[in-house]
Parts: C-alpha cells; sequence; structure tokens
C-alpha cells in the first residue's frame, strides 16, 4: 500500500476570494502580519502498489484533481500504513 | 425540433429548461437520464443547470468523467447545437468542450437576480433572432459563476467572436465580463445566466426566449425545405 498525499493550490495571479475572506478575518483578530491567504486542498489516496503509481497519480492530478486551468498540484508518496 | 435535456444527480433546472423547450417553444423535448442518455437523434442538447454530484471536488468536474460527456464530445464534433447553462457551463468548461474555468464569485456570495447582458454576437446559432448590442434582461443563480482565462485564451476568444454575452454590470468578477461564451466552431454556447428562466412575461422578462427562438430558426433554415 502507498499513502499518496496530493496539494493543490490556486495558480499565481488567480484571485482567491476564499483566501482574501481568510485573511480578513486574521486581521480582525490582531494578526497584523498576515499579508496574504491561500485556501487550496489536501487529499489523500490509499493506493496498491503499482509500478506505475507516479504517472497514474500525475494523470488523476491532471485529469480530474486538479483543474489545470486554475490549480498547481503537486504530490508525495509515502509508505502507507495498514488500517 | 427535438431537444434532449441531460439530467445528471443534482441537476436542477432540467424541468426548467424542459418546460422552455416543450411548452413555450413548442417543439419535442426529453429529458435523458446521464447514466443511459443516447443523445443520437436529437437536434439539440441541453446540458441544465444545478449542483451536478453535489459540486464535490469542483463545480462540474465529476459529472466530467461521464460516459455521456464522450457522447457530447462527438456531438459538438458533428456540429449539434449545445446549450449549457449555469452547472450546465461549468461541465462544459471541465471538459475541455469550452476554455478557461469558473472560480468562485468575488465577493463570496450566491447570488440570486436579474442581470442586464449584452448580447456581444448575434451572429451565432443562438442569438440571431437578437440585435446586435441588444440588453436582455436575464436572471443569475450561482456562486461560482467568476469566469476565468489567460491572456492568451482571452485574445483567442475575442479574435474568433466567441464571446456571446456579457453583463452590463459584472455581478461576479468574471473576466472582461463575461456572461457566456462560445467553442470556436459556435456550436457549443455555455453561459452562467439562465435563459430558461426568463421565456415568459409571469417570470419578470421573457428575453430568454429568443434564445431558443434562435435554435430552431437555425435548424429550420438548415433543415426544412422552404420553411
Amino acid at each position: 500500500m502507498k499513502l499518496v498525499k496530493v496539494h493543490i493550490t490556486l495558480k499565481e495571479g488567480v484571485l482567491d476570494p476564499q483566501g482574501k475572506a481568510v485573511q480578513g478575518s486574521l486581521n480582525t483578530l490582531g494578526y497584523d502580519n498576515v499579508q496574504e491567504v491561500r485556501v487550496g486542498k489536501y487529499l489523500e489516496l490509499t493506493v496498491n502498489d503499482d509500478a506505475n503509481i507516479e504517472q497514474e497519480i500525475e494523470d488523476m492530478c491532471s485529469k480530474l484533481l486538479a483543474n489545470p486551468v486554475i490549480e498547481n498540484y503537486s504530490y508525495t508518496v509515502e509508505e502507507g500504513v495498514a488500517q | 425540433m427535438k431537444f434532449a435535456v441531460v439530467v445528471f444527480p443534482g441537476s436542477n433546472c432540467d424541468r426548467d429548461m424542459y418546460y422552455a423547450a416543450k411548452e413555450v417553444l413548442g417543439e419535442e423535448a426529453d429529458m435523458l437520464w446521464y447514466k443511459d442518455a443516447n443523445l443520437d437523434g436529437y437536434d439539440a442538447i441541453l446540458i441544465p443547470g444545478g449542483f451536478s454530484y453535489g459540486d464535490y471536488l469542483r463545480c462540474g468536474a465529476i459529472a466530467s468523467t461521464s460516459n455521456v460527456v464522450n457522447q457530447l464530445r462527438a456531438k459538438a464534433e458533428a456540429g449539434v447545437p449545445i446549450l449549457g447553462v449555469c452547472n450546465g457551463f461549468q461541465i462544459l468548461l471541465e471538459s475541455g468542450l469550452l476554455p478557461g474555468a469558473l472560480l468562485r464569485n468575488k465577493n463570496l456570495k450566491f447570488m440570486c437576480h436579474f442581470e442586464n447582458l449584452v448580447v456581444e454576437n448575434n451572429q451565432t446559432l443562438f442569438t440571431s433572432e437578437y440585435e446586435e448590442g441588444e440588453v436582455v434582461s436575464i436572471p443569475i443563480a450561482h456562486n461560482e459563476g467568476n469566469y476565468y482565462c489567460d491572456e492568451e485564451t482571452l485574445a483567442s476568444l475575442r479574435a474568433n467572436n466567441q464571446i456571446v454575452f456579457t453583463y452590463q454590470n459584472n455581478p461576479n468578477g468574471s473576466a472582461a465580463d463575461i456572461a457566456g461564451i462560445t467553442n470556436k466552431k459556435g456550436n457549443v454556447l455555455g453561459m452562467m445566466p439562465h435563459p430558461e428562466r426568463a421565456v415568459e412575461a409571469i417570470l419578470n422578462s421573457d428575453d430568454g426566449l429568443k434564445l431558443f427562438q434562435s435554435m430552431l430558426a437555425n435548424w429550420r433554415e438548415r433543415y426544412v425545405a422552404g420553411a
């Protein structure tokens, strides 16, 4: 088993209204040092061992998990822990 | 003329779309469940608004992986008119049938009200009954209608006259005030505002009806001799 950790973020330059709202709230709480917040997604995939895993994850990210028009993605593949 | 309305789990404007085509326009229409939809034999395909698959992951993303989308691709290629409204627009973008993507509204609010749209291009099979520059009142109802594309795509949209509707008072932050675009060929239209909700005076506007009438007029011109 492998544990794949996928991080998805909006591309630089793409407006992130959700991040802006969170930043506003942090500033309201007094954290004036927060200049910008970008909200992204984190996904965990538990997958069977497979020689092609890197290529498959790449395909999954570009076909469905991320929208390449507006989002960047990165991932790591780690040894999975038995449930 | 025969319309197909493709129904996904979570579609909620399917009946409005069906009503506009069948009852107001007075043409044939079928609602087709996405799993067993066969799009052969239909003169136009309507992808309604709603929340397909609960908007999980991204609006329209899960629906874009369903088998019916492969049929849509083939029909788009064959020149069949395809109209995607709201979530239907999101599905067309996620499927790559139209360029760009939709982000959350700039003000983070779900918005549901009438907006004035400008008909930027009346030389399409969806807008031929409108005047160029005509201002029409069509309702919006969306949370993620902020159209985004890179500069290169925007230039290409402009160069090919693919921008069909713009907002007079951009409510959601869309690039270049875009409310609706077509593919290069002009037979696939995606738009966030809901023309099917503006087809009778009792709905406060019938400005959306001309869109369906344009589709019908175009079809008659092409396929009905002497009409």
